[in-house]
């Protein structure tokens, strides 16, 4: 039986000041902690247990490229479970665990919230810093670029070489509905519409495994680090993707990988569905080819994305069919994901402009390609480029994705409820809900547990080491019959 | 303008396709839908940051992850 695919999406922003000479993780420091100070409490992240270095393939890292883990930057723990910090120069946005793909998507906008609120926060708790302007984009086309991972509970009896068979065909091709698009190939500084990608980051995935994030970025990153029971999990991390703006494209991303893992799990993925001979070249090829037709060398000849997508959603119809689909979330979102599945590829199968409402690459390359034609600009005007970020803008007045037409799936005021609530169906409830019902006791937090100060030594900590315990219905009553801290470790037996 | 002609554009579907997907191709269809892009494009010459160049040079990141 497939596990729940308890999930999670990390995005680290772009970030600009009015002064353009302004150290980024200043200004990083800055918003975070005016976001911070703008709420009524404040508790840090705790790093215990951080092991970034830990690699699937069964070794501890021995390079000194192992990611570090940053201690001194700006850090903090949301009511809604999230984490608010500093990465390195970037202010990053980590939703809580969540318990299905629309879900995340859900907290996925919510972080989109909280970086607008944490911008209006800098104008007021520092009123003399030049203005902060946050994208939520993957790259500055100077050759810089920055993350948006993607988490996954899986169970850890299913081999890490497994995981990532299965896998590497999706990564692959996933960004022809994935894609944020792109105007140029910044690597070799061809900054023109004529050299449009599908994808943000394709052009800076250079190897098929390991453990790096920062260089030699590889297709499937093998950190092993399952902040939960290493006995029965494994968190994958997955780091080739971009950051979408449209939340069709954010629910596909999350809910095609979901069904992908589930389907493994349960031994019910085809035993090819076209394996790409080079993955890496195969990233660059797709993420070059807007018209999504062009063909790569695969164990079962040449295939397009299309086609080995198509082979994925076949083997899912056929998974699905007559399932409850729990682990997914229900038989609803199980429905709406073969529903947007199909509609993707066959959209763009007959016309990829058809999909402009809903895939990211689309409507900005109907953005772009309008743009240049109004105004019968050479491919390297930099207003087409201007418009490439601009798009990302998060800022309602100056935002393009927001103009663009995108179909939303997201309540809006459920999103901002979002910002503040956590979900209901895993860890991340008692996380929040601990938060703010005894802010001042709550002296840190981190994935798999939360540490009270409740006035007497030692400091209690509260592990959480199952992603899938310490959720509304279980917990809900404790929480309802503590008065404070000390009853509520009292019930928990702590 | 080798690199041009190597550049693939998305694909205009042709009648018969539109049929087989039952969009509508009525031409009142089709110029609705160019009204609409017609008044983004007028949105985006007003909220596109002024002096493009200049934005687009100062948009400078540190790699990150």
């Amino acid at each position: 039986m497939a596990l729940p695919k308890v999930l999670g999406i990390e995005t680290e922003y772009g970030i600009t000041s009015a002064d353009p000479l302004a150290d980024p993780i200043v200004t990083s420091t800055l918003l975070v902690s005016a976001y911070a100070q703008s709420l009524a409490h404040h508790s840090s992240w705790d790093f215990e247990g951080e092991s970034p270095h830990r690699d699937a393939r069964g070794s501890q890292c021995d390079s000194d490229r192992a990611p570090a883990v940053e201690r001194h930057l700006a850090n903090t723990v949301l009511t809604n479970g999230a984490r608010f910090y500093v990465d390195h120069a970037h202010p990053e946005y980590s939703s809580p665990e969540c318990r299905t793909p629309l879900e995340a998507v859900l907290f996925d906008v919510a972080g989109e919230i909280v970086m607008l609120e944490a911008m209006e926060a800098v104008k007021r708790v520092y009123p003399e810093a030049p203005e902060i302007v946050v994208y939520k984009n993957n790259s500055d086309a100077k050759g810089q670029s920055y993350g948006c991972h993607e988490n996954y509970l899986v169970d850890r009896s299913v081999a890490f070489d497994a995981i990532a068979n299965a896998l590497i065909p999706h990564f692959v091709t996933r960004q022809i509905y994935c894609g944020s698009g792109k105007v140029g190939l910044e690597r070799v500084g061809a900054l023109d519409l004529e050299h449009f990608q599908i994808s943000q980051r394709a052009e800076f995935f250079e190897a098929v495994e390991g453990l790096e994030t920062t260089i030699k970025r590889p297709i499937i990153n093998t950190r092993d680090e399952p902040h939960a029971d290493a006995s029965q999990f494994r968190r994958l991390h997955v780091i080739i993707g971009d950051a979408n703006c449209s939340q069709v494209a954010t629910f596909l991303k999350l809910a095609t990988t979901s069904v992908i893992l589930a389907m493994l799990e349960d031994g019910a993925l085809p035993e090819s569905v076209g394996f790409p001979l080079d993955p890496v070249h195969a990233v660059h090829l797709i993420s070059q080819d807007s018209s999504v037709t062009v063909a790569i060398p695969t164990d079962r000849g040449s295939m397009t994305a299309l086609e080995i997508q198509y082979q994925y959603l076949d083997a899912a119809t056929h998974y699905l069919d007559g399932k409850d689909a729990t682990f997914l979330g229900g038989p609803a979102i199980a429905s709406m994901l073969l529903e947007r599945w199909r509609a993707a590829l066959l959209g763009l199968s007959l016309d990829p402009l058809s999909m402009a409402s809903t895939i990211d690459w689309v409507a900005k390359w109907r953005l772009l390609s309008a743009f240049a034609d109004r105004h019968q600009l050479r491919p390297s005007d930099p207003r087409l480029q201007a418009i490439d970020l601009q798009y990302h803008d998060l800022r309602p007045e100056r935002s393009l994705a927001q103009r663009a037409g995108l179909e939303t799936i997201i309540d809006p005021d459920s999103a901002l409820s979002a910002c503040t609530n956590p979900p209901e169906n895993t860890r991340a409830w008692f996380r929040g809900t601990a938060l703010s019902r005894f802010p001042s006791e709550v002296v840190t937090a981190n994935w798999d547990s939360v540490v009270f100060d409740i006035g007497e030594d030692p400091l209690r900590r509260v592990p959480m080491m199952d992603p899938m315990r310490g959720t509304k219905a279980s917990t809900e009553d404790i929480f309802a019959r503590s008065q404070s801290a000390r009853q509520l470790l009292d019930l928990l037996g702590q | 303008m080798a690199e041009q002609e190597r550049t693939q554009r998305p694909k205009q579907a042709d009648h018969s396709q539109d049929v087989e997907t039952g969009e509508p191709t009525s031409s009142a269809g089709a110029e609705q839908l160019k009204a609409d892009l017609d008044s983004l494009l007028d949105e985006i010459d007003l909220v596109l940051e002024d002096n493009a160049e200049e934005f687009v040079r100062n948009y400078v990141q540190k790699g990150g992850e």
